[in-house]
C-alpha cells in the first residue's frame, strides 16, 4: 500500500515537516456552557499612545458578484481529502504531536489507509475499519512486534465495528454482517455474514458508527442523509438491534450524524458525539455531545441545533425546549467524533471515567479547528464539568498533518488513536518510567 | 499521439516497457479521452488540466474497484500506487478543454449561476470552475458527462471519494442538473 517517492507524498512531507515552534498549543481550561473555540495564543494588548487600526474590509464575495465567492475565503473552505495510500512510519506526524506533562505517544501501526474506527477483540486484537476505502484490519501484538492483516476487503464504507464474545460485527454502508470466532482465523478469514440490512442507501453520511451496549446490542448511527434537510422517518438516529439482527429500536432521534458513542461505565448511560449542519456560519452551531437518559429522546434535528437555537429554514414553528440539549458543545464544525469512557488505570485517577473524544477537524471553516483528542470531565450527575485539548498539533498552519478518528482503551490503560489523514493508529501511555528511559 | 508518448516516455523513464506498460496504458486512455485533453466520446469525460490529485485518487477508485467502469478498472489493474501518480500528473498536464461553441441561452445561464450561488459550486471547484487538489475541473467538461456524473450522485450510484457531492445534490432537481451541465460545458 506504500509507495515513498511521489509529488504527492512529498507534499504532505512538507506539511508533516513544517516547523512545529511555531503553534505550540496552550492547554486552556473550558468550561462547558462556554463557547468552545480553538485555545488561542494570547496575543499582547495594543499600547495606549499608538492608535488602534481600523478594521481593513475583506469582502467574502467579489464586489457587485455576490455569486462569486473570495477565493482566498473559498479556498479555506474546501474539503479536505487525504490520500488514498497511508503514509510510511518514518513521515508520520510523531514529533509534531503535544500532550499534558509524562504522556507519551508512539506510533503503533502505520500504513493502515483510512483507518478509522478501533475495537479491541478478546484475545488483544485491535481491529481497525475504513471509510473512503473498503477493508477491515486486524493488528496483531506479539510481544511488542506487530503485524496488520487485511481481514475482510471489498466492502461498502465498512467504518462501523463492534466486538463481542468472540464476534466482529461490520457495519457497512446498507448492512451490518459478521465474523464470528475472528480471532482464531485472522489468516483465513470467513466472508462476513449478513445480519441486518434496514438502511436506506445513501452516501451523504451514509457511513455508520456501531458500538455494543451494556444490554449486549448493537447500537448503530443512521445518519442524515444530507447537509440540512428533513431526513425520512428512518434516518436521522441511533438505533439497536439484538445480535442475530432481530428487534430493531430506535434508541435516540434527532440526530443528524453521531460517529462516536460509549456508555458510562457507572451509570450505564448512552452518551453520543453529533455533529452540527454546515454552511451556517463559521462559529455556529457547534458539535454536540449527548446524553440519552431515556430511549427515544429527540436531539433536535434539524429543527434545533446546539440547544439553544432554531434553524434558519427548518426551525420555524419550533422550539428548542422540545428538543433534549447537549451535554457539552465542541467547538464548530469541529467534527467531534469517536470516543470512550476511560476506564484504564495507566493514566492518573482524574482521568478515570472522563471520556476521551477524536475531534477529526473542521473543513466548513476558514480557520480550522479541531484536529486533536480532547477530555471531558463529568460531574458526579454525569452532567459535563468541563473539557480540554489533550492530545494536540495535527493542525499546523491551518493545514491537517494528520486527523484523528477514534479512540480505544487498551487492557493496559493505554489509549490507541486512529487518524484517517495519514493512515495510522497511534499509542499514547502515562508513566514517569517510560519518560525517565527516553 | 506520437508526440505525447514520446513525452510520457520521457517523464517516467525507470518503468519497464511491455504490453501492459505505463505508455500503452496511457495510449489507451488518450485513444477514449482524447489526446489533447477533450474528449470526443459521449459520456466520456475530458481529463485535461485536471487536478493530479483528483485523477490520483479516481485512478485509485478504480483500481481498487471503489468505482466500477469495466474499461478504467481493466486500464488500472496491477498499477502501483507511484504509476498510478504518474499517470495522473502526465494526464494533469493535458490542455484543458474547449468550452461548446454554440451561443448559450442566457435564461439558461442565469438559472445556473443562481444554482451555483445557492450551492457554492464555485467556492470548492474555485471561481473560475477550474478545480484544485481534490475536487475536479468543471469548465469546458462535456455536457453529457456532467449529466451523468450528476446524476450518478443524485442517485447515490456513484460513489465520490468522499460524500461532499451527494450532500449537495440531496436538494437538487433532474431540471437543475440539467441546467447545470450546460452551463459547466459553455463557460468561458
Amino acid at each position: 500500500m506504500i509507495a515513498r517517492s511521489s509529488s504527492l507524498q512529498s507534499l504532505l512531507l512538507a506539511e508533516i515537516f513544517v516547523a512545529v515552534a511555531l503553534a505550540p498549543p496552550v492547554l486552556a481550561q473550558q468550561t462547558a456552557d462556554q463557547p468552545a473555540a480553538q485555545p488561542a495564543t494570547p496575543t499582547a494588548a495594543p499600547e495606549a499612545s499608538k492608535p488602534i487600526p481600523p478594521i481593513q474590509p475583506q469582502p467574502s464575495t467579489v464586489p457587485g458578484r455576490p455569486d462569486i465567492p473570495n477565493a482566498e475565503v473559498a479556498r479555506e473552505l474546501r474539503n479536505v481529502a487525504p490520500l488514498p495510500f497511508g503514509a510510511p512510519e518514518d513521515k508520520l506526524p510523531i514529533p509534531q504531536l503535544k500532550l499534558p506533562k509524562d504522556f507519551k505517544i508512539e506510533v503503533y501501526a502505520s500504513g493502515i489507509a483510512n483507518a478509522r474506527s478501533l475495537r479491541l477483540g478478546d484475545k488483544g486484537t485491535v481491529f481497525v475499519s475504513n471509510r473512503l476505502l473498503d477493508k477491515v484490519y486486524a493488528i496483531v501484538d506479539r510481544g511488542g512486534r506487530r503485524e496488520t492483516k487485511v481481514i475482510a476487503s471489498g466492502l461498502d464504507r465498512p467504518n462501523g465495528l463492534a466486538f463481542h464474545q468472540g464476534t466482529l460485527y461490520i457495519a457497512e454502508g446498507t448492512k451490518i454482517s459478521k465474523l464470528e470466532r475472528i480471532e482464531d482465523q485472522l489468516d483465513n478469514p470467513p466472508k462476513p455474514d449478513v445480519i441486518y440490512s434496514d438502511f436506506l442507501n445513501h452516501q451523504s453520511h451514509g457511513w455508520k458508527f456501531m458500538g455494543l451496549g451494556p444490554d449486549n446490542k448493537l447500537y448503530v448511527n443512521v445518519g442524515s442523509p444530507c447537509n440540512i434537510c428533513e431526513p425520512p422517518a428512518t434516518n436521522g438516529q441511533i438505533r439497536r438491534i439484538a445480535l442475530d439482527g432481530s428487534g430493531a429500536e430506535v434508541v435516540a432521534r434527532g440526530v443528524r450524524n453521531s460517529v462516536g458513542f460509549d456508555w458510562h461505565p457507572v451509570t450505564k448511560e448512552l452518551y453520543f458525539t453529533d455533529n452540527g449542519r454546515d454552511w451556517l456560519s463559521e462559529d455556529l452551531p457547534e458539535d454536540e455531545l449527548n446524553r440519552v437518559r431515556k430511549t427515544g429522546q429527540h436531539f433536535g434535528f434539524p429543527y434545533c441545533h446546539q440547544g439553544n437555537f432554531t434553524d434558519r429554514e427548518l426551525g420555524w414553528g419550533r422550539s428548542c425546549e422540545e428538543f433534549e440539549k447537549p451535554v457539552a458543545l465542541l467547538g464548530p464544525h469541529s467534527a467531534a467524533l469517536g470516543m470512550r469512557f476511560y476506564t484504564g488505570r495507566m493514566f492518573p485517577a482524574k482521568y478515570r471515567n472522563s471520556i476521551f473524544i477524536a475531534r477529526h477537524g473542521s473543513w466548513n471553516r476558514t480557520k480550522k479547528i479541531g484536529g486533536d483528542v480532547i477530555v471531558a470531565t463529568l460531574n458526579k450527575d454525569g452532567s459535563v464539568k468541563s473539557w480540554e485539548p489533550f492530545l494536540t498539533g495535527f493542525l499546523q498552519n491551518n493545514q491537517y498533518i494528520g486527523r484523528p478518528v477514534d479512540v480505544q482503551v487498551m487492557k493496559d490503560g493505554s489509549l490507541l488513536v486512529s487518524d484517517d489523514h495519514a493512515g495510522a493508529v497511534y499509542r499514547v501511555t502515562y508513566g514517569g518510567d517510560k519518560v525517565a528511559k527516553r | 499521439m506520437r508526440r505525447f508518448l514520446a513525452a510520457a516516455f520521457v517523464l517516467l523513464p525507470a518503468l519497464p516497457a511491455g504490453a501492459d506498460s505505463l505508455e500503452a496504458r496511457l495510449a489507451a486512455c488518450l485513444a477514449c479521452h482524447g489526446e489533447k485533453g477533450q474528449s470526443a466520446v459521449p459520456e466520456v469525460p475530458s481529463l485535461g488540466a485536471q487536478p493530479a490529485f483528483y485523477l490520483t485518487i479516481q485512478l485509485f477508485l478504480f483500481r481498487e474497484r471503489l468505482r466500477v467502469v469495466e474499461a478504467m478498472n481493466k486500464v488500472t489493474q496491477g498499477l502501483s500506487n507511484a504509476e498510478l501518480r504518474d499517470m495522473a500528473d502526465f494526464i494533469a498536464k493535458l490542455p484543458p478543454p474547449r468550452p461548446a461553441g454554440d451561443s448559450p441561452d442566457p435564461a439558461r445561464m442565469e438559472r445556473a449561476r443562481a444554482l451555483i450561488a445557492q450551492h457554492r459550486c464555485n467556492f470548492c471547484h474555485n471561481r473560475d470552475y477550474s478545480g484544485e487538489q481534490n475536487v475536479p475541473r468543471l469548465a469546458g467538461q462535456r455536457e453529457d458527462y456532467l449529466v451523468r456524473a450528476l446524476r450518478e450522485y443524485k442517485s447515490n450510484t456513484r460513489r465520490g471519494y468522499d460524500a461532499s457531492m451527494a450532500d449537495v445534490l440531496y436538494a437538487i432537481g433532474d431540471e437543475q442538473i440539467l441546467d447545470l451541465a450546460y452551463f459547466l460545458a459553455r463557460l468561458r
